[in-house]
């Protein structure tokens, strides 16, 4: 089983977000940058825990980043990857980063393709399914659980207000949330490990971008909070229904 | 040309988020000076044409067995199919969970650029940009598509619907079906329930209910609202609730027009799932709350006390006894 994992560089959730450059720019100030939770959490964990059932999986992680991705992918690494792609690019159009995956996908011929359901910083959601098409294969968005028997994969994933269970042949690509697995910290033996497992770094094949950033905006600063008194709870509701019209 | 809008049904029925994206998507039409057309796929108990109401004059309709279900392969071969015989320009998903499957699909098999999670209508005096939510809810970023078809999907709630006059014509479009490669072999729904995108008014509750057996008061004031019912990480950590209730990073992103916090602290984790509510009431005994920032409108009090009370204002103010 050789499984593909892909990993995302976001903000730390508590970075504060600013931008420079007349707006065009985020503001890196600062940042401290994580592995994308979603990414980390769910689908690497889960590709991790199907490592551990069957000891001959392989699992690959690719990242699309410039030299400042490493700290991450060393991480991802550290948490149980066997070996990394970094794809020397900063691009972050996703028709771009998909392509990009893509072409290590299909190179590396994996079963599975995991992703998260979204990055952190630029929610779009899109990845998963861009890289599903590029391959042809099937695609499972918002996964809750993932379990294996042996080219059968049973998925459940996120509907509207309750959950729904299928079963696909693989390969296939899954985009990963809550559910998939429980959060993991690094240990010794695996950052230790981490610093002599292969990290490859290619050059992106020439493709294009499909869209791009004009502006970045913050929202308006809310207008501080109305506080109301407790024995006076008549007054909130007169508020909501008169003031904000919400009931 | 046209503006096509992907219907999103369950079991029959049109979902709410697909009025928010007909009427959006029917608004881009007009901005554009082109007709808005819809697409459903799959069998409907309801009476197609009525959607007309919200803007489009056409609909085309794909029915098959194999369409109840989705499959993100099949599903993106006949809107392409459906896209490419209308010459569509702009194409409208909601950004709802099977938004988020077949959207991206369709982009790469279109070459058409995608903005996911939108939030207004296009400008289009220089080019074609889109206002989308970015870094959680915290920010925002206009984004120009810069190929000739557009593929929209817009955030649940963050467009009102806009009912009007009107009757669309209903065809039924013959494409070719591939066979299914995902077969679902079940579904599951909580009966009875708002779902938690769709909610208008969601009310959730932490660790200040102290344990599961006191979220009766809580389960009250969601039903006299309609509201969608919700939870913080720690409670669903817990299994004081169920993990689907939980809202936040980790948990679901929502968007509703009052989000009712009720003894939750407000950590960041926790606003960046729901910091794109349009009213935000906290409730919770500690002034000190972080979430008080975040708020409208707040009251520093005991929620046992203040809850019941809260329900019973607004029974009176409803009306019901």
């Amino acid at each position: 089983m050789k499984i593909l994992v892909c990993i995302s560089k976001t903000p730390d959730t508590t970075a504060k977000i600013a931008f420079t450059n007349n707006n065009t720019k985020f503001d890196t100030n600062g940042v401290q940058w994580i592995i994308n939770p979603y990414d980390e959490w769910y689908a690497l964990v889960r590709a991790i825990e199907l490592k551990e059932a069957d000891s001959s999986t392989i699992i690959h992680l690719v990242t699309i980043g410039a030299a400042d991705a490493e700290p991450i992918i060393r991480k991802a690494l550290a948490l149980g990857g066997d070996e990394a792609i970094r794809v020397n690019s900063d691009s972050t159009d996703s028709f771009y980063i998909a392509s990009q995956i893509a072409e290590i996908a299909k190179q590396g011929n994996y079963d599975i393709v995991f992703t998260g359901k979204e990055t952190i910083d630029y929610n779009g959601s899109s990845i998963g399914g861009m890289v599903a098409e590029f391959l042809d294969l099937p695609y499972v968005a918002l996964a809750t659980k993932f379990e294996l028997s042996a080219t059968k994969a049973t998925i459940t994933r996120e509907i509207e207000g309750g959950e729904e269970i299928c079963e696909v042949e693989l390969p296939i690509v899954v985009s990963c949330q809550k559910g998939m697995a429980e959060a993991r910290i690094p240990n010794m033996r695996g950052i230790m490990s981490a610093r002599t497992k292969p990290l490859k770094v290619v050059e992106p094949v020439a493709t294009e971008s499909l869209t791009s950033i004009n502006s970045f905006e913050l929202p308006p600063p809310k207008a501080g909070v109305k506080l109301v008194p407790a024995d006076n709870v008549e007054e909130l509701v007169r508020l909501l229904h008169e003031e904000a019209k919400a009931i | 040309m046209s503006v096509l809008i992907f219907i999103d049904t369950a079991e029959g029925h049109v979902k709410k988020a697909s009025l928010e994206a007909l009427s959006y998507g029917s608004k881009i039409a007009e901005q554009l000076g082109t007709i808005a057309e819809g697409i459903v796929l799959g069998s409907v108990s309801e009476e197609l044409s009525s959607l007309g109401k919200y803007g489009v004059k056409k609909i085309h309709h794909v029915n098959a067995d194999s369409l109840n279900y989705l499959d993100t392969q099949v599903y993106t071969n006949v809107i392409a199919q459906v896209a490419q015989s209308g010459g569509s320009d702009v194409i409208v998903f909601s950004n709802n969970v099977d938004g988020k499957a077949i959207a991206p699909r369709l982009s790469i098999r279109l070459k058409a650029g995608l903005v996911s999670g939108a939030v207004g209508l296009p400008d289009t005096t220089n080019g074609f940009v889109v206002r989308k939510n970015v870094f959680s809810g915290k920010a925002f970023a206009n984004v120009a598509i810069n190929t000739p078809v557009k593929i929209i999907s817009l955030n649940p709630n963050a467009y009102k619907i806009v009912a009007g006059e009107g009757k669309a014509e209903v065809v039924s479009f013959s494409a070719n079906i591939d066979t299914p490669k995902v077969k679902v072999i079940n579904t599951t729904k909580a009966s009875g329930e708002v779902p938690l995108t769709e909610a208008e008014i969601v009310v959730s509750a932490g660790r200040g209910l102290k344990g599961p057996e006191n979220w009766k008061i809580v389960e009250d004031l969601a039903h006299v609202l309609h509201a969608g019912l919700a939870c913080s990480r720690p409670v669903a950590d817990a299994h004081w609730r169920p993990h689907n209730e939980h809202v936040g990073q980790t948990g679901i992103a929502i968007a509703p027009n009052l989000y009712i916090a009720i003894g939750i602290s407000g950590a960041i984790q926790h606003l960046a799932g729901v910091n794109r509510s349009k009213v935000i009431v906290v409730i919770n005994k500690d002034p000190e709350a972080p979430f008080f920032k975040a708020a409208d409108y707040g009251i520093v009090g005991d929620a046992f006390e203040v809850v019941p009370k809260l329900t019973e204002a607004v029974k009176k103010l409803r009306g019901v006894t």
